[in-house]
């Protein structure tokens, strides 16, 4: 089917899995509000969220194998990028919202709005990967933090969950603040925030260099923050720490992958003529975020808080392929935050299952002797860690091993080695949570597994995470063309950056 | 004149979003405000937007500020509080950073940044006074606001919803979860 803009019908329908989502969300919010009188535990809504998701999966789907546009003139792309960003994302929700299933009953959260808002934050997170202008981009960033501000202080009997939602809010409103001012300058610069208008007018040297180099810094800095890269990263502990766990779960994966896409699409498409004033930038953050994150994930007592600083780790490598900025590293970038999003949910589920379906029980002393307790989750934290440090014959490593390529083909030879050193260095940490698991005897008979209440359903999500771990990990070809495939012709427009030669 | 109106507004509005900030009382900080938003619509009639002008009064100025200063008395929040802010070295830091901003900013907008950008904007001047000419000052923001843009539109009114129900969720009184 051809798109054209001239009808608006059209526009509804090459915004289809958006539209589908938002409906979707509304209906949950109201039915969660009608059904309260009765009491329950809100996981019919729960699923009722995820056949949404699955839903707006399908639609996805028909847009990619059925639909073409006439011309490129909207402020939604349509193009392959959106829709493996949109699987994504969509994928990361269904996991989060099935782990929380158990975790809303028992804690009693109002389930409606709880499902509502992670619907709604999957639709901000899509309009930015698929935003073809600075201001969609902008819109969907903020209705997806807005969203997952209310999503970290949800739990309102939590002194922390507050703490971590009040933190969340005044510095991601802080941040957003250097975004939008970046916007405003770039569209100063250029006259426009159609990315491709600004792609051109950058590489015609028609932008206005005063009011660009500080427009880029800005938009660099705002994106960083979002994406949580050291020195911007004073937010990520805490919150993740405070946040409700499958709330953490979501964010460590989805909002941030939501946050890559759009940097992604920002920095390559858009300012690819510019790449010149950025790269030297994001080179430091992406050798300093890779560093300080794993250094310090080291010395955590904390599961939770390990893994906030882990998923900061991970920014940084994330961010050494933007740096590369070349397809292989796009697609890279791609298949990574698949991945990323499939083993942090997972490890976080786990979390949750150790800590009863609460916020208690996350140091690491109590994983002492779990994996003899309940052998079956023991074994799948132990694959979802490996596949995080990125052990070989898991999906973690060959995604670390394109980001390696992509660095390698732009001759980013002093990051490829700090990532290679750094990734050692987290092998401690995560393998650290392994040992106390499988080598260490349980303490009493009120050792972790004991307690633990883990229903089918988050059973069979982490044996459906794991499995596609160890496929991607074996098997990665599919995957790997269908990323190389949505970043080919995302740059067609414009000229290939030239390569860096590293500092 | 247009020079000395231009900067009577931008000191009054770069003075207003200082006393924001370091204002004691959040009624005082309020009024700061206004006098920002106002100067910046003086700002626009200056460019002879009167439509964004009254726009930026009447919504701005007007509305919005007096939800503020509603919220703020009728949850008596409107005494002053002791400076929760940390002084010392922390200012002293925050002063380098905004002179190194400053800095940068400056040699950006040093040199041939005005003759740059009347060239670059010309054009879109003229595009504009045609545009204006043709469908009336609220047509041009109106029309594209339903065409070009309907998308970012709609966005925005999602964002309110969301905005509500997070709003609504976090501001119910706690008992309100234990059903």
């Amino acid at each position: 089917m051809l798109l054209d803009y001239t009808s608006s019908f059209h526009y509804v329908l090459a915004l289809l899995p958006e539209v589908v989502l938002s409906v979707w969300g509304m209906g949950i919010l109201v039915a969660g509000v009608s059904r309260k009188q009765q009491g329950g535990s809100g996981q019919e809504l729960g699923w009722v969220a995820v056949a949404g998701l699955a839903f707006a999966a399908l639609a996805n789907g028909w847009l990619y194998f059925g639909v073409a546009e006439e011309a490129a003139t909207a402020m939604i792309a349509l193009d392959r990028f959106r829709f493996f960003a949109n699987w994504t994302f969509l994928l990361g929700a269904g996991f989060a919202i099935i782990i929380s299933l158990p975790y809303v009953a028992r804690q009693k959260l109002q389930a409606g709005e709880y499902y509502s808002l992670i619907l709604f934050a999957v639709v901000g997170m899509m309009f930015m990967a698929s935003a073809r202008d600075l201001m969609v981009i902008f819109l969907g960033l903020e209705l997806m933090s807005i969203g997952v501000y209310a999503l970290a202080g949800f739990n309102r009997r939590d002194r922390r969950s507050a703490e971590a939602g009040l933190k969340y809010f005044l510095l991601g409103a802080f941040a957003s603040g250097f975004l939008l001012f970046g916007i405003a300058l770039v569209y100063g610069a250029t006259g426009s925030a159609n990315i491709e208008v600004v792609a051109d007018a950058v590489r015609n040297g028609t932008a206005v260099d005063a009011l660009m180099a500080p427009g880029v810094a800005l938009l660099a800095i705002g994106f960083a923050f979002k994406v949580s890269a050291v020195p911007f990263h004073m937010w990520t502990p805490d919150v993740y720490e405070g946040a409700p766990t499958p709330v953490t779960a979501f964010m460590a994966a989805s909002v941030k992958a939501a946050a890559f896409m759009a940097f992604l699409r920002v920095f390559l498409v858009g300012l690819d003529g510019v790449y010149d004033q950025w790269w030297t930038i994001l080179w430091w953050i992406a050798a300093v975020t890779m560093v300080v994150g794993n250094v310090v994930a080291v010395v955590q007592s904390d599961v939770k808080r390990m893994l906030a600083y882990s998923s900061i780790a991970h920014g940084g490598y994330l961010l050494v392929a933007l740096v590369a900025g070349n397809d292989v590293a796009a697609a890279g970038v791609l298949f990574y935050l698949l991945v990323y999003t499939i083993m942090t949910i997972g490890a976080f589920a786990i979390v949750v299952t150790v800590g009863n379906q609460s916020e208690r029980r996350s140091r690491i002393e109590d994983y002492t002797g779990f994996g003899w307790q309940r052998p079956l989750l023991g074994l799948l934290m132990t694959v979802f860690l490996l596949s995080l440090a990125g052990f070989p014959g898991t999906a973690g490593f060959i995604a670390k091993y394109y980001l390696l390529l992509g660095a390698a083909e732009a001759g980013l030879w002093v990051l490829a080695v700090i990532l290679v050193l750094t990734t050692v260095v987290s092998y401690w940490y995560y393998l650290r949570v392994a040992w106390y698991m499988w080598m260490k005897e349980p303490t009493g008979a009120d050792g972790p597994g004991a307690a633990a209440v883990t229903p089918l359903a988050t059973h069979i999500v982490l044996v459906i995470g794991v499995a596609l771990v160890i496929l991607g990990g074996l098997f990665p070809g599919a995957a790997l063309d269908l990323a190389a495939a949505s970043v080919d012709g995302l740059r067609q427009a414009v000229g290939a950056a030239a390569a860096p030669a590293g500092p | 004149m247009t020079d000395i109106l231009f900067i009577l507004f931008a000191v009054v509005a770069v003075g207003g979003a200082i006393g924001v900030v370091i204002g004691r009382s959040p009624v005082a900080s309020l009024l700061f405000m206004v006098a920002t938003l106002a100067s910046v619509a003086g700002i626009y009639v200056l460019f002879e937007a009167h439509f964004l002008a009254a726009i930026q009064v009447l919504v701005y100025a007007g509305a919005i500020m007096v939800l503020f200063l509603f919220v703020i008395m009728l949850l008596n929040l409107g005494h002053d509080y002791r400076a929760d802010l940390r002084y010392g070295s922390w200012s002293l830091l925050s002063l380098v950073v905004v002179g190194l901003t400053a800095g940068v900013l400056m040699q950006g907008f040093s040199g041939d940044l005005e003759a740059d950008l009347l060239e670059n904007g010309a054009a879109a001047a003229a595009a504009i006074d045609a545009a204006v000419i043709e469908k009336g000052a609220v047509g041009v923001i109106a029309d594209p606001l339903f065409t070009d843009y309907v998308v970012a539109f709609e966005l925005i009114g999602l964002l309110l919803l969301v905005a509500i129900v997070a709003a609504v969720v976090l501001a119910k009184p706690r008992e309100a979860g234990k059903d």
